[in-house]
């Protein structure tokens, strides 16, 4: 069996920056804490045995506190070496994990990662004193760059358990660290540099507040200009031009039938991007013409917001807000992550430390955080041809109605869960890192990563709704269901019965729900009533990778009342909007 | 003169101090302790957000973010 090597360290050190390093596996990293909350398992070779590297979430010490630090404590039970990674610009600070490493019976190699900033900002650390006074393996490293990674990989053989150091009590391991700075670290004083200024205005109220606003405003701005000249000058000439004669050849090869309608149009010869449902042509289409473009803006963007280490600042600006929500201001990370695809949003509540908060926060996200599927597609739908002609406002308009709604949604649905949910909602406490400039080429590749992961999630679920579609279809069960449910969506919010369709769609996929809601024929629904659906197709129900991620992160019990919630939530809007916006 | 006691919720943005107290219980404690915030080292208030909103602190090479439930918790001493 090969040897299990367990990277351990505080919270925002780099642990995954050496995983990726030392496994040549590619980890999501940030610059803030928790962006690990589930441990990621690489495999290692090196003169000829093969070890199983494993990156663990950051925890502060083996006392865990929240979700994700007690999966790293459970998982130091297998480790047959424990590599810790250590800030070394917070030395002190990360000693005290070090120590408890220390204390155990397994052999520690000390990585001291992010060497190069502690010349930066002044810090000298004598790295053969510590090796000497904790009898381990000392390595000063920069994973960003992969400096001191092929001497630390020398050291993991060689790494034995500390003769020095003992079981103590917490006290005790204080003082032991205060002897230990004493010795090995030398600051000198230096000026306040650019990044202390931009953190200053970036974190005080009155400059803080405009500037979140300008940013998240910017950002979207962007995700839209990136997304929309992607489409336009790669993503549709490519379709259009190469992949169309293409599929008409391939067409006319296959004939009228059975195949021609599941693999490529209902109707013999008439190619429709969006309206054909064909697996060979929406069901490619929608995932990577209309929803990728804005997948790629958007998780460039979220990728550039992280690095930098802005959105531990925004968590502070926002916390007073987010406490009248049950939660604290680290809620807004799930919301950020969700806003591209609800599933790693779901995985990051973990990082919140009780039921309540955790509960709060995925039921909200679920109910109120359209992803970047949907988004980009309703954004689509307004400024469809055939709709656009229906529309007495601008595009624009009817976009800002459907999230203001979920905005509204979110805080309303938060203030009373925070009213009945009952347990505990603690304070923020946050770590608040430097500023860093984003290393351009890991930006990059971080946003191919979540691009990679979007199209492998995607385009089978897109294959097999189209399929289901299909086959609903041709056996007449849609126009059943249509007929089933019309008394509901005509009855309470106003719709024809072939919303029924798009709402079962939407739990395959929510850009799915958004590409059947196209295929209907024009006037089928208005610009009011398609601002109805979009809002409900977003609130009844997560799709089922959000679904399948709920169950597991909240339990079978709490995902019940949560989805009893979206279900109340949906229609009472749903009927509201109703009222606004069609009349009785 | 003796030197005033003070909860860090009191201190004022830009002010500094000396912790010299914690209170709370034991995990409460230990949670601060893990991450910097001990007797006997300086903080300084680099923020504090309206409406009963967070402090933001700066312990040695470390910022962050602390509730007012905290930040009353902690004691402190001018320098």
């Amino acid at each position: 069996m090969s040897k299990k090597i367990v990277l351990m360290g505080n919270p925002n050190v780099g642990k995954s920056v050496v995983f990726s390093r030392l496994t040549g596996a590619n980890v999501i990293s940030s610059n803030y804490p928790g962006t690990t909350v589930d441990f990621s398992k690489g495999k290692m070779r090196f003169e000829g045995e093969t070890y199983e590297v494993i990156d663990a979430p950051g925890t502060y010490s083996l006392e865990p506190s929240n979700k994700s630090e007690k999966v790293a404590s459970d998982l130091l039970n297998d480790a047959d070496i424990v590599i810790n990674v250590v800030d070394s610009t917070n030395l002190e600070r990360n000693l005290y994990l070090t120590l408890e490493l220390l204390e155990k019976d397994i052999p520690v190699v000390i990585a001291l990662n992010m060497w190069d900033e502690t010349k930066h900002i002044g810090i000298n650390i004598d790295e053969k004193k510590i090796r000497k006074l904790l009898d381990a393996r000392v390595v000063p490293i920069v994973a960003l760059t992969g400096e001191g990674i092929r001497e630390l990989v020398n050291n993991i053989k060689k790494a034995k358990t500390s003769n020095i150091v003992k079981p103590t009590s917490e006290e005790g391991r204080w003082i032991e660290i205060g002897k230990i700075i004493k010795q090995v670290e030398k600051i000198e004083h230096k000026h306040h540099s650019l990044k202390d200024k931009i953190s200053d205005i970036t974190i005080k109220p009155l400059t803080g507040l405009p500037i979140a606003i300008g940013i998240i405003f910017s950002a979207f701005w962007i995700v839209r200009l990136i997304g929309e000249n992607l489409i336009t000058y790669i993503f549709e000439p490519i379709f259009e031009n190469l992949y169309r004669p293409l599929i008409t050849n391939f067409g006319n090869f296959l004939g009228d039938g059975f195949l021609y309608k599941f693999l490529i149009s209902q109707e013999f010869a008439q190619i429709d991007f969006v309206e054909s449902l064909g697996m060979l042509t929406t069901g490619l289409y929608v995932p990577i013409a209309m929803v990728l473009p804005y997948i790629i803006a958007f998780y460039f963007m979220l990728s550039l917001l992280e690095d930098t280490g802005y959105l531990p600042r925004l968590a502070t600006l926002v916390d007073n807000i987010f406490h009248k929500l049950g939660m604290h201001g680290y809620g807004i990370i799930p919301v950020f992550l969700g806003l591209g695809c609800n599933v790693p949003g779901m995985l990051s509540t973990r990082s919140l430390e009780t039921r309540k908060q955790r509960l709060i926060a995925a039921t909200l996200l679920s109910i109120a955080v359209p992803c970047m599927a949907q988004t980009s597609l309703i954004f689509a739908m307004f400024s469809d041809e055939k709709i656009e002609g229906t529309l007495q406002f601008p595009p624009i308009i009817y976009i800002l109605m459907v999230f203001t709604t979920l905005l509204i949604v979110y805080f309303v649905v938060g203030i009373i869960l925070n009213k009945f949910v009952k347990g505990e909602s603690p304070e923020i406490f946050l770590e608040i890192p430097s500023y860093r400039v984003p290393h351009f080429k890991t930006t990059l590749k971080k946003t191919w990563m979540r691009v990679k992961w979007f199209i492998k999630d995607a385009l089978p679920w897109m294959f097999f709704g189209v399929l289901v579609i299909n086959i609903l279809y041709t056996i007449g069960v849609i126009s059943y269901l249509a007929h089933l449910f019309k008394p509901i969506m005509t009855g309470l919010f106003g719709l024809p019965g072939e919303t029924s369709i798009v709402l079962i769609s939407g739990f395959l996929r929510k850009d799915l729900a958004v590409g059947t809601l196209l295929s209907f024929e024009t006037g089928t629904f208005n610009a009011m009533q398609l601002v109805i659906v979009a809002t409900i197709l977003t609130m009844f129900f997560p799709c089922i990778a959000t679904f399948a991620v709920m169950i597991k992160e909240l339990g079978i019990k709490d995902m019940i009342k949560a989805a009893l919630i979206m279900i109340s939530a949906a229609t009472i809007v749903g009927i509201v909007l109703r009222i606004i916006l069609i009349g009785v | 003169m003796k030197k005033k006691t003070v909860p860090l919720m009191r201190l004022h943005k830009g002010e500094e101090a000396q912790i010299i107290a914690i209170r709370g219980g034991f995990g409460f404690q230990r949670k601060l302790r893990v991450m910097g915030i001990r007797e006997g080292k300086k903080v300084k208030v680099l923020s504090r957000q309206p409406l009963r909103g967070p402090l933001t602190i700066q312990v040695g090479k470390c910022n962050m973010t602390i509730g007012r439930g905290m930040a009353h918790k902690i004691l402190v001493e001018e320098i």
